[in-house]
């Protein structure tokens, strides 16, 4: 039984559709990448799934059921436009917060000492929200959001306006979720991101899915006819290459419909040239979601 | 523990640790206990002993020479208007008067002063009176017809309970001035209460934390939980407060005298005052919460709620016409609409017996009000809050309420 089934949802404002019959899953122990860009309809998603929005039409299932008080404690959601109780002390605002998820206060106590403890935040835990930066305050955040041990958690932009530490701390976290077994969702549109850390996308744009699969399946389906050769001399003429580009240090082969990778590989070693690197044409994630919902996102 | 209670507890307990709600709820107690020492040392302060003054008058009538001294004020008498304008230039007297010799007919007294005044000093005024009609009845009626005739009577008014017995309300002023304070406080308590609430879902709203809560509770939860934690909070306020007033009260007894002694309070007013804060706060809280609904900062929030709670106080700008006229029409239609209904009716409380019809339609009116409130509350926040923008125009809000 999948985590979240989602069935042919849809939303509008003001007659314009802002997600327009979507349809996804996500299983348990993967990371789930939902991407797209700025008011594709990522956000508008994830508030149906939470039943903070009501869908117009559709039906969204989490662990098999509507989402309900006993659900919600299952749940773990660090919202995109999400702050803390300002002048709240740090732990009292987590304890506050994990009893919200059914927590008592004993475990939570444990659990949070453990939390800020691996996040080099304890030295802080006395400190008010506001006197913190605002990379701390979203370690803070991420912590209330798996304090409760959530069996789904889902993160939209997690990793906006932090530092590489705190961005690679998130991300050791959200790593060991899915050791643990949980299923994760992450919304986002920092493709590296996505194609570093996620299983599984889906791609949305004027709310509607355009890309759904495996990350290599999809990948792979995107893959152009070329390679990138890092090679020493001149390449000259090679049989079956239609097109060269040269990108820096490296060259890129475009190949006629007849020839494969091997073909190319096997007659420039037989060329006698020096080859440094070779490798066969996959678009990074970046590409391909430029190719797929078009350049004028950017 | 449930959710709700849990929201409930954390807003209680974070309100009641504000410096803001401290200060405030002991600004009573020590603001009276603080005037009540002001008091004690003016009082302390020797009065000057009031100074005897001179007034001439011209006889031109005849007559009037006897009982020349009244109270403080002398009456000296003067042959001729030029002597005693002479006197009064030369400040030998502070005034002086001309009885005409047509003053019998006329009943037209002229008086002359070197200040310029508003009125003539009322205790002037009163010494006169009494000269002429001293003189005028001295020898003609006993000494009580003219007592009689300087005035007339003293009314005393006793009311009767409907067995024609002796009622333990007799109203007046004494019976009126704890319900006028207490609706005072009402009105206070129910203005800061409901601020509170505005200020609870703003700060939230403001801070983004609203997705974060709604993951884990559901709008009703979350509107009941910090509704009743911050009602609870302004209750706490008002028993401070009402308990703090019979010891105050008792301290001032002993400087203000019998007139605390006979400060009446009606029959059932607690009662009816902890009923009507309740109401009267949940309309008010329900009302904020609307407000911070629909709007995206609390400065915005802040603004647009002064004006329902200009509605709490604005019984007290009638206050003399509805002493005067408690049941007027008018005040019993404002005191069956839910923004006025809590502080009007405990002050008609205080000055009339309030029919038991008027009552129940009132409390029907806020009953049926909060349950309004309420679900109207709970779906505004359900479409609202996560909204931070620009505010929504009414149209928009009713097309919002009708497509959630």
């Amino acid at each position: 039984m999948p985590v979240v089934d989602v069935e042919h949802v849809a939303k509008s404002y003001a007659n314009r559709a802002v997600v327009d019959d979507l349809s996804f899953s996500v299983a348990q122990g993967e990371i789930f990448g939902l991407i797209g860009p700025n008011g594709a309809g990522k956000t508008t998603t994830i508030r149906m799934m939470m039943d903070i929005i009501k869908p117009d039409a559709g039906d969204v299932r989490i662990f098999g059921e509507k989402l309900s008080e006993a659900t919600k404690n299952r749940l773990g959601y660090l919202p995109e436009e999400r702050g803390m109780y300002k002048r709240l002390r740090v732990l009292d605002s987590v304890l506050y917060l994990a009893s919200l998820k059914g927590m008592d206060v004993r475990a939570a106590e444990a659990k949070a000492g453990e939390l800020l403890g691996q996040t080099g935040m304890t030295p802080n835990k006395s400190k008010k929200i506001e006197e913190l930066s605002r990379g701390m305050a979203q370690i803070i955040q991420f912590i209330v959001t798996i304090i409760h041990g959530p069996d789904l958690v889902i993160v939209d932009e997690p990793f906006s306006g932090l530092d590489p530490v705190n961005t690679e701390a998130i991300k050791e976290m959200i790593v060991d979720l899915r050791k643990q077994g949980k299923a994760v969702i992450l919304s986002t549109h920092q493709m590296n991101q996505v194609e570093e850390l996620c299983d599984r996308i889906l791609m949305i744009d004027h709310g509607r899915a355009v890309l759904y699969g495996g990350l290599q399946e999809i990948k792979s389906r995107f893959r152009s006819n070329s390679v990138v050769v890092d090679c020493d001399g001149e390449l000259g003429l090679v049989q079956g290459v239609v097109e060269t580009h040269r990108h820096g240090g490296n060259v890129e082969l475009v190949l006629d419909k007849n020839t494969t990778p091997k073909q190319v590989l096997e007659r420039l070693v037989s060329s006698g040239i020096t080859i440094n690197r070779f490798e066969v044409g996959i678009p990074s994630l970046n590409e391909i979601f430029l190719e797929v919902a078009g350049k004028d996102h950017e | 523990m449930n959710k709700t209670l849990l929201i409930l507890r954390h807003e209680f307990l974070k309100t009641i640790k504000r410096t803001g709600f401290v200060v405030l709820t002991l600004s009573l107690p020590v603001l009276a206990l603080l005037g009540m020492g002001i008091y004690r040392i003016a009082s302390g302060v020797e009065r000057p002993a009031p100074t005897a003054t001179e007034t001439g008058y011209v006889d031109e009538a005849g007559g009037f020479d006897r009982f020349t001294t009244q109270g403080n004020i002398a009456l000296v008498r003067f042959d001729s208007r030029s002597a005693a304008s002479q006197a009064l230039v030369e400040k030998k007297i502070k005034d002086y008067l001309v009885i005409p010799a047509d003053f019998l007919s006329t009943g037209m007294i002229s008086r002359f002063t070197l200040q310029r005044e508003l009125t003539p000093p009322t205790a002037t005024e009163a010494a006169i009176r009494k000269f002429i009609s001293d003189n005028l009845l001295a020898g003609k009626l006993s000494e009580n017809a003219i007592a009689r005739v300087e005035t007339p009577l003293r009314l005393v008014t006793t009311t009767l309970n409907s067995t024609g017995g002796v009622s333990a309300q007799q109203g007046g002023l004494a019976s009126f001035v704890v319900p006028a304070i207490f609706s005072f406080l009402l009105g206070l308590s129910l203005i800061f209460s409901s601020t509170y609430v505005l200020q609870s879902l703003s700060e939230e709203k403001e801070n983004r934390l609203m997705e974060i809560l709604l993951s884990s509770v559901s709008t009703r939860q979350l509107l009941t939980g910090k509704v009743l934690g911050l009602g609870a909070a302004g209750l706490a306020q008002v028993i401070v407060w009402v308990l703090s007033f019979p010891l105050l009260l008792k301290l001032a007894s002993s400087y203000l005298g019998g007139f605390l002694s006979s400060l009446q309070v009606p029959a059932g007013f607690w009662v009816l005052g902890v009923v009507y804060f309740i109401l009267g706060y949940l309309v008010f809280a329900v009302l904020s919460a609307c407000i911070a609904a629909v709007t995206s900062s609390m400065q915005e929030a802040q603004g647009l709620a002064g004006i329902y709670t200009v509605f709490i106080f604005s019984p007290f700008w009638f206050l003399s016409l509805i002493m005067l006229y408690p049941n007027n029409p008018a005040w019993i239609v404002f005191s069956a609409f839910p923004l006025t209904a809590p502080v009007l009716t405990m002050m008609r409380l205080g000055v009339t017996g309030v029919p038991a019809w008027q009552l129940a339609l009132s409390l029907a009116v806020l009953v049926a009000s909060v349950i309004g409130g309420l679900l109207l509350a709970a779906k505004l926040l359900r479409t609202y809050l996560l909204m931070y923008g620009k505010r929504p125009g009414l149209a928009q809000i009713a097309r919002g309420l009708r497509g959630s």
